[in-house]
């Protein structure tokens, strides 16, 4: 007879492995039905009992010989790199300024700076939409970026002002009177003690641009088509085992993003 | 006076060098963002262009009574501008904003301009009369005059489901028209609901995470990490794999003899396929806030009440409970706002039924190419949103806000 204190416990338990097989479920189905063999969304008998012809690259084979998915792939890395380093800039400049006590206005600067996170992306992208196509930038590489930029600099601002608030100001202090001026202090003392922060907040801009649909559904044309810009497409119109193979790579690549990031934030602590 | 200056610019340095840091990402976002967004705000209550292709006839009709039909000088102004716009290429444009206001008039005008072009002056009433009956109608005269408002709260009122009469009372649409307060009530519901789910399903995780041994601890915060950094695209594309109907879940029921084969359940492409997904995609925004508050928590308290006499559900209740409070509050603070603006999962996994407010946005941006209504129900969920973060930001700090 179990005690009535443990039930409750194997209950609680039992719980909380369901609720983690719901959490990561999609993820776990995903990766071994981008090998199915056969194009059905379903694990056919053979990739029950792990009969070898059961599985195969053929979707991956596809996917890397596709034209359509190398420019997607293409595009993405050209968009969220130079999104990225263009937020990161101006977002570490800008933390570096609110993270200063003389900052005046500082709660309203910081509000309007994190308003692109805030704001829900259907409405972001309906005005850059009527905006950016008045300047002639809508349905180009360089209006994306820009479109880009400005939804990642949040999180680059939110992560590097978090560092230096744990930076302590004596040490550019102590570099001052020791002769270095503002730049070299910066350079030699600070950046290096703020870098995880600084590239924490890169890997978010760029993950954000990586993966956002909305605004390129708004303002690109088939010339700017990214990777979820294209498996939207695909998603709607008919989806393709293909893109189970690319949904691999995408987690794949979520899981590199992930221990980067927290492998920097324990350095940063 | 010297030391005085001296202050002076020892105060103002800092101060300058703070604002000259900030400064260049404040012209950018506000280039980049905050002038789209006003634009788009001002799109939902300012259009020219009615007023911009028929001064002449607006001006003129300014003067009419709003009961017979108006003088003869008001139909030979608008035979006049219709075959100046539809020259210009202006008549569609037109003609669709009038037509919002009155259904029909769209083809009333472009009708009758095909017969106008080959006149050269007039016609008068009788003649526009004899061309469509609808020139006779009072109604089309102040469909006209509205659709020429520069400035009109007509967009807000119909993203209220409600209407201006030609006498200037407010009253409610048709009901055959009436669908965008049902949908905000329904945005606003499967929010609640989702919220609800999360903090049902984000409550045990965590609680188990905060108190689990660091190793443990760690490696269960690894599981909750990797759906909230995985593609947004990703999560739903496999929900769409697991719960169609020739999908993994669904086979699983036949092979196990639980339905029949063509008994399968529609679980995608409806509400439950939104519900599903988006308690998915934003459960890791509840979990991280209650855990980052539960690790705070000393197990202690929870033996030292029951040690006190407590009951496992009475020390939880009493004592554990309270505590964790903050983080419920912030939790669901948050994954409600983020419900209430969604758009890419309801949209792929909603099917007809499952579509949010954010859905009937992009209907009317990309669709119907009614950008003002589209404007107009972009500034209401806009200010919901708004209104939810300064109470966030009040609750939590924004700035605090745990990205994964």
């Amino acid at each position: 007879m179990i005690p009535k204190q443990n039930l409750g416990r194997i209950a609680y338990l039992v719980c909380c492995v369901l609720i983690f097989a719901f959490l990561i479920a999609p993820i776990l189905v995903i990766v071994p039905l981008s090998f199915n063999a056969e194009p059905y969304f379903t694990f056919t008998e053979g990739m029950v009992r792990l009969e070898a012809e059961a599985y195969s690259l053929r979707w991956y084979r596809q996917i890397i010989q596709d034209e359509v998915w190398t420019r997607a792939l293409g595009n993405s890395l050209i968009i969220g790199i130079a999104a990225t380093a263009l937020a990161t800039a101006l977002g570490t400049l800008a933390a570096l300024g609110l993270s200063s006590p003389a900052m005046p206005g500082r709660r309203f600067a910081m509000g309007l700076l994190i308003s692109p996170m805030v704001t829900p992306v259907i409405i972001s992208a309906a005005g850059m939409f009527f905006f950016f196509s008045n300047l002639g930038l809508a349905q180009t590489h360089l209006g994306l970026i820009l479109a880009h930029a400005a939804l990642g600099t949040p999180f680059v601002v939110i992560t590097v002002t978090a560092t230096l608030s744990a930076f302590d100001t004596n040490l550019t202090r102590a570099a001052a009177s020791l002769g270095a001026g503002p730049l070299r202090t910066f350079r030699r003392v600070q950046l290096p003690l703020i870098a995880p922060g600084v590239i924490s907040g890169a890997l978010f801009a760029f993950a954000t641009s990586f993966d956002e649909v909305v605004v390129v559904l708004f303002m690109g044309s088939v010339e700017q088509r990214t990777i979820p810009r294209q498996m939207w497409a695909g998603i709607r119109e008919q989806i393709s085992p293909a893109i189970l193979a690319v949904a691999t790579f995408l987690i794949a690549f979520a899981v590199l993003l992930l221990l980067a990031v927290e492998w920097l934030r324990r350095r940063a602590t | 006076m010297k030391p005085k200056t001296d202050i002076k610019i020892s105060v103002l340095r800092p101060r300058l060098r703070a604002a000259g840091l900030v400064l260049p990402l404040l012209a950018f976002i506000g280039i980049t963002f905050i002038a789209p967004l006003g634009t788009m705000l001002i799109r939902s209550i300012y259009d020219p262009v009615v007023a911009d292709a028929l001064p002449e006839t607006l001006d003129l009709l300014s003067q009419w009574d709003g009961t017979g039909t108006p003088d003869e000088a008001v139909y030979a102004a608008l035979a006049r501008e219709l075959r100046k716009a539809y020259e210009e290429r202006t008549l569609g444009r037109v003609a669709g904003r009038v037509n919002r206001v009155h259904a029909g008039l769209r083809s009333v005008m472009t009708r009758s301009v095909r017969r106008l072009r080959s006149m050269d002056e007039g016609p008068g009433r009788d003649a526009m009369i004899g061309i469509d009956a609808a020139w006779g109608n009072v109604q089309t005269w102040h469909a006209i005059r509205s659709a020429g408002a520069r400035f009109t709260s007509r967009h807000y009122l119909n993203a209220l489901d409600l209407q201006r009469l030609p006498d200037g009372a407010i009253a409610s649409q048709p009901a055959e028209r009436r669908i965008y307060l049902s949908l905000l009530w329904r945005t606003l519901v499967v929010s609640l609901t989702i919220t609800g789910l999360c903090l049902l399903l984000g409550y045990p995780i965590a609680h188990l995470i905060a108190h689990a041994s660091a190793r443990v601890s760690n490696l269960l915060l690894i599981l909750v990490l990797v759906p909230f950094w995985t593609s947004l695209l990703v999560r739903t594309t496999s929900w769409i794999v697991l719960l169609q109907k020739q999908g993994v879940l669904n086979s699983l029921l036949v092979s196990l003899g639980l339905i029949g084969d063509d008994g399968r359940i529609a679980m995608v492409y409806n509400m439950t396929g939104t519900l599903v997904a988006m308690t998915h995609v934003l459960l890791p925004f509840m979990i991280l806030p209650l855990y980052s508050i539960m690790r705070a928590i000393p197990p202690t308290q929870m033996r030292a009440a029951s040690s006190l006499g407590a009951s496992p559900f009475q020390a939880f209740w009493r004592v554990y409970w309270p505590q964790t409070l903050p983080g419920v509050g912030a939790g669901s603070l948050l994954v409600f706002i983020l419900a209430i603006g969604y758009y890419i999962t309801p949209a792929l996994v909603g099917g007809s039924s499952g579509q949010l407010i954010s859905n009937m946005i992009a209907y009317h941006m990309q669709t119907s190419l009614n950008w003002s209504l589209a404007a107009a129900l972009g500034g209401i969920l806009f200010v919901c949103v708004v209104a939810l973060y300064l109470f966030y930001d009040r609750l939590v700090g924004i700035e605090r806000m745990r990205l994964g």
